[in-house]
């Protein structure tokens, strides 16, 4: 077993390109959970570079991991370490050897294409009295809704505020209503390889045939996945993204006013790992009254939420310090009323922190779509 | 007419280089049966003196007019070769060399294989030898001056040995002032002298020297020419500022070498927003720590440092911004400060985090020492980022060595910024056609042999525009430079390449994509004839035009089609 291992790291090492490793530390030093729990992902990297990752299949730790990238996007050598780590979950998950609630998530997306396990026939809930298109009629956008949007109440409300505004910008979107899948992004950062490429092998054919122009993700994991590992046939937006081009255009008008301190969360999967930055915040700054104000941590620097690479399935090892805790507060402090968030992740995590902080009289959650279409 | 060839053939083992692996013997008997080969030999080392002397004496007793060498790379021995045939009276662009070290023995292994391989070059070599041509060697007049361009400490001292040798200097400087980086600098390591103690006289014997014309608020706008013969137009820097000294501008300098002493930019950390800089006063560069200590002042928000914390390779070894290079300086400068601020805040607690100490020159390490022995703490980890709190900033970085993440609040936040090319240099690089490193710098000649050369004779290289380099490595390189440059100016003539193109006005159409394609422009459309010439002094024979040429109407000398063909027709034949 462990002689297997060894060679599987030594594998890990030449597959991954791991030797550019200068074992400098900036990947552990930025990692959000390295102070917290015992994951360093430096170490890892060298263990897989010398051949000797003392059984990892004991690690609890690979499982917190938020796949926030920031390993990836600092690195000065251009090594991917998150990536050691995801090959060593996917080790894991061939033996079968996953936490409970992980599994029941990755179970519920082979058996119903969402990780909630909720039944497919219930992915529109949502839609009632909206009127969505189905996009098998043809669109140019297609609306791609991340199955939290979809399923978990909190974010359903974001999704509905969504589709107000885009019917208020008088543009043509479709969904592909029951058929739509989970994206699948976190079963590959879970190490689910199979289930992954699955995902990818119907799904690509189903979210080409539409024939639509572009794509709106809901999420930016969604969009992440679509955008970096589908290689579609069509341009892949958040919806952040398509929000500014409607603002520009004229399409989108506000008449309304939003008369709130407001400040603004940037998603790993977003800001880090795609660069979009600006947009959220050129909306937010867009909708008459706000009075938009910064954390410090903020874009590069900002501060993971911790809902990512599954984790929104797995406490983490470490219950007590978690970093949406932390981020509420710093939110709080800026004075802002609300903390802005464009992504379902983040809403679950910062919205659970709040309440558990006891900040609910102070700072509200809530998405960057509810607050526009609170200005229509 | 070409005379009947008669050529003799050396065959060389090298010691056992080739020889352990290349019958020698009987390539020798070989080559002894070629057409028009007059005497074949082979010896231990044809390199050495005796060596040589076989060729002469051999030459001059059985008449030879052709001689090849069958030995290792002619980049190596070429020239040797080529003196020794001339001495015995053949003329020097009459002999070829074979490579049957590099192409041969070295890289293969089976005796008889290699021994065929090696008697195929033979061959070739000697078809292509009865087929070459006398050539005559020239020279070319040399104008006794020399154009420095940069007045950092680089091109300062390279003014000064050229100026010291008796040569006019003309110094071009784009700021107001000499002394380039240094000037700005408070003290040096590894001595921690203080700059004002020896750049001013170093300027000041510059001003004075009645040899060295200097430039300030200058930039030179063309340059034409070639190597001993070259002429530059300098022109003010913006409008309305006028030369601080030095003779009227406008008239274009004539000058016979170049040196090259641009320098380096300091990296922008703006790059690498995880820093926080220029959103913290709390996070400045080592560049501005210079002024800091300069002045006694580095209270931050009116504050003095209780936490002093350097980061290492900001902007140096990192793939993800194109400088995967080390800049080779900034090592020993987080170093020297690290120790200053310890002498100007006895009370601070200093820190630098690390990935590697690379105090590598003379004394380097001993430095390093002292910087531990007066309190200053190493920790090994690269700092990831960097945040606000309260009124201190955090510093987020793993002790590797612990394995432990930290959060090291801090007061002041030193980054020692690495070096970056100058986008000036882009210009430079354009008006004199020299190819720049992957990195941005300037391209040397050739990494271990020719350090201050360049790819255009007569241009030279000093300082930190050729790479990262402390002051004593870039005088050092100033001084080779200006040795370099003074080779043509004191000969006073320079050789110019026989194995020119020759364009034949008969053939030529006029087209012009010689013209375009030389790297070297060498050949120009004559304005009356319409047709191409080759100036040949400026062409280095690379062929690059013969090649490109539709109308076959360029000739290289040395490599035309029957004596290349000769050789292909050989080895193809084999
Ligand atoms: C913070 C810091 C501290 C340092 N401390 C030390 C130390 O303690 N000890 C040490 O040995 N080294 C130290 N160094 C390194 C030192 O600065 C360099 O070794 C030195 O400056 C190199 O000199 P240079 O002449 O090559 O380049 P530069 O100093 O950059 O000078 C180049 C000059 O050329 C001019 N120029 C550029 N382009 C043109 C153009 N197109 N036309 C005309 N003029 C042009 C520039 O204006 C400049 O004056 C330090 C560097 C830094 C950043
Ligand atoms: S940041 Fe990159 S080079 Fe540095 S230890 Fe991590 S993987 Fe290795
Ligand atoms: S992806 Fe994020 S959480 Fe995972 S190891 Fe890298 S920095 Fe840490
Ligand atoms: S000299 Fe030292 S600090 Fe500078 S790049 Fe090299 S290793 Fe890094
Ligand atoms: S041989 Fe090369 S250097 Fe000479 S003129 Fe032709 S292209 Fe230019």
């Amino acid at each position: 077993m462990l002689m297997d291992i060894q060679q599987h790291a030594r594998e890990l090492g030449l597959g991954l390109d791991l030797f550019s490793c200068i074992q400098c530390g900036k990947c552990t030093g930025g990692c959000p959970v390295s102070m917290t729990t015992a994951l360093n992902v430096r170490s890892l990297v060298y263990g897989a570079l010398i051949g000797d990752i003392a059984g990892p299949v004991h690690r609890e730790e690979l499982w917190d991991c938020t796949c926030c990238f920031t390993c990836v996007e600092r690195c000065p050598k251009d090594v991917r370490p998150a990536e050691v780590i995801i090959a060593l979950r996917s080790l894991l998950v061939e033996e079968g050897k996953v936490p409970s609630t992980i599994g029941n998530a990755l179970m519920g997306i082979f058996r119903q294409g969402n990780p909630l396990g909720y039944a497919r026939e219930d992915r529109t809930a949502w839609m009632d009295g909206l009127e969505v298109k189905p996009a098998q009629e043809g669109c140019e956008t297609l609306l791609f809704t991340c199955c939290s949007s979809a399923y978990d109440i909190r974010a359903q409300a974001a999704t509905k505020a969504l589709v107000r505004v885009l019917k208020a910008a008088g543009v043509d979107f479709g969904h592909l209503g029951t058929e739509e899948t989970c994206c699948g992004n976190e079963v590959r950062r879970l190490g689910e390889m199979g289930l992954f490429e699955m995902l990818v092998e119907e799904g690509k054919p189903l979210l080409e045939e539409v024939g639509a122009a572009q794509m709106v993700t809901t999420s930016p994991h969604c969009m992440n996945t679509f955008r970096h590992e589908y290689k579609l046939g069509m341009d892949v937006l958040h919806y952040t993204q398509w929000l500014v081009r409607l603002l520009e255009q004229g399409r989108l008008n506000l008449t309304g006013r939003v008369e709130k301190v407001v400040t603004y969360h940037d998603p790993c999967f977003l800001g880090k790992q795609n660069g979009i930055f600006d947009e959220p915040r050129e909306v937010l700054k867009a909708i008459p009254g706000v009075k938009f104000v910064e954390m410090d941590r903020i874009r590069e620097r900002s501060l993971c939420c911790e809902g990512g690479g599954g984790r929104m399935w797995f406490e983490g090892t470490n219950t007590e310090g978690r970093l949406a805790f932390q981020r509420v507060q710093e939110a709080a402090d800026t004075g802002a009323e609300i903390l802005a968030v464009a992504c379902p992740f983040c809403m679950a995590m910062l919205d659970d922190a709040v309440k558990v902080k006891g900040l609910s009289e102070r700072l509200k959650v809530m998405d960057i779509a509810e607050l526009v279409a609170m200005a229509l | 007419m070409l005379a009947k060839p008669r050529i003799g053939v050396y065959i060389c083992h090298c010691g056992t280089n080739i020889a352990a692996t290349v019958d020698v013997g009987a390539v020798t008997e070989f080559a002894a049966t070629l057409p028009g080969v007059a005497v074949a030999r082979n010896y231990t080392y044809m390199c050495s003196e005796p060596g040589q002397a076989l060729i002469k004496e051999d030459a001059r007793t059985l008449g030879l007019n052709r001689v090849v060498v069958a030995a290792c790379s002619p980049r190596m021995h070429e020239p040797t070769f080529r003196s020794a045939s001339q001495e015995g009276g053949v003329n020097p662009y009459q002999f070829e060399m074979a490579n049957i070290r590099e192409q041969c023995s070295w890289v293969h292994h089976d005796r008889h294989e290699a021994t065929e391989k090696a008697q195929a070059l033979v061959y070739a070599a000697v078809m292509k030898a009865a087929r070459l041509e006398p050539l005559e060697e020239r020279e070319a007049p040399v104008t006794p001056a020399a154009l420095v361009i940069g007045g950092g400490v680089a091109g300062i001292v390279a003014a000064l040995d050229i100026a010291d040798a008796g040569f006019p200097v003309y110094l071009v400087e784009q700021s107001d002032h000499l002394g380039g980086r240094v000037a700005e600098l408070n003290r040096t390591f590894p001595d921690l002298e203080p700059v004002s103690e020896w750049l001013p006289a170093l300027v000041d014997r510059v001003q004075r020297h009645p040899n060295i014309s200097v430039y300030l608020n200058s930039r030179v706008a063309g340059i034409t020419g070639f190597v001993g013969n070259f002429e530059a137009t300098v022109e003010p820097v913006g409008v309305g500022l006028a030369p601080a000294l030095g003779r009227p501008q406008g008239s274009p300098l004539q000058v016979g070498a170049i040196v090259i002493a641009t320098g380096y930019n300091v990296f922008d950390p703006r790059l690498k927003p995880e820093f926080g800089y220029g959103l913290y006063p709390q996070v400045v560069t080592t560049l501005e720590l210079e002024h800091r200590l300069a002045s006694g002042d580095l209270a931050v928000n009116g504050k003095t440092p209780k936490e002093v914390v350097f980061i290492k390779c900001v902007g140096s070894r990192d793939q993800q911004l194109g400088r995967p290079y080390c800049s080779r300086v900034c090592c020993m400068i987080s170093a020297k400060q690290a120790q200053l601020v310890r002498q100007a805040l006895p009370d601070s607690r200093v820190t630098v985090f690390y990935m590697d100490v690379r105090t590598f020159g003379k004394r380097g390490e001993e430095f390093y020492d002292e910087a531990r022995r007066v309190g200053v703490r190493y920790r090994r980890g690269n700092v990831s980022e960097i945040f606000r709190r309260g009124d201190r900033v955090v510093v987020r970085v793993e002790d590797t060595l612990l394995g432990r993440t930290l959060e090291h609040e801090a007061d002041l936040v030193v980054l020692a910024v690495g070096m970056d090319p100058r986008p000036e240099a882009t210009d430079i690089a354009a008006l004199l056609k020299l190819p720049r490193s992957a990195d941005g710098f300037f391209l040397e000649a050739h990494p271990k042999l020719r350090p201050v050369d360049t790819a255009v004779d007569g241009v030279f290289l000093a300082g930190c525009c050729q790479g990262p380099k402390d002051i004593p490595d870039t005088i050092a390189q100033a001084k080779a430079a200006a040795s370099s440059a003074l080779i043509p100016l004191m000969r006073g003539v320079v050789p110019m390449e026989a194995a020119t193109a020759i364009v034949d006005p008969e053939l030529c159409a006029g087209c012009g994509m010689c013209v375009e394609i030389c790297p070297y422009g060498a050949p120009a459309l004559d304005p009356l004839w319409g047709v191409s010439r080759v100036n040949a002094v400026l062409c280095k024979g690379c062929g690059a035009c013969a090649v490109t040429c539709p109308s076959k109407a360029i000739r290289l000398q040395h490599f035309t089609p029957d004596q290349i063909l000769a050789q292909v027709e050989a080895l193809v034949g084999w």
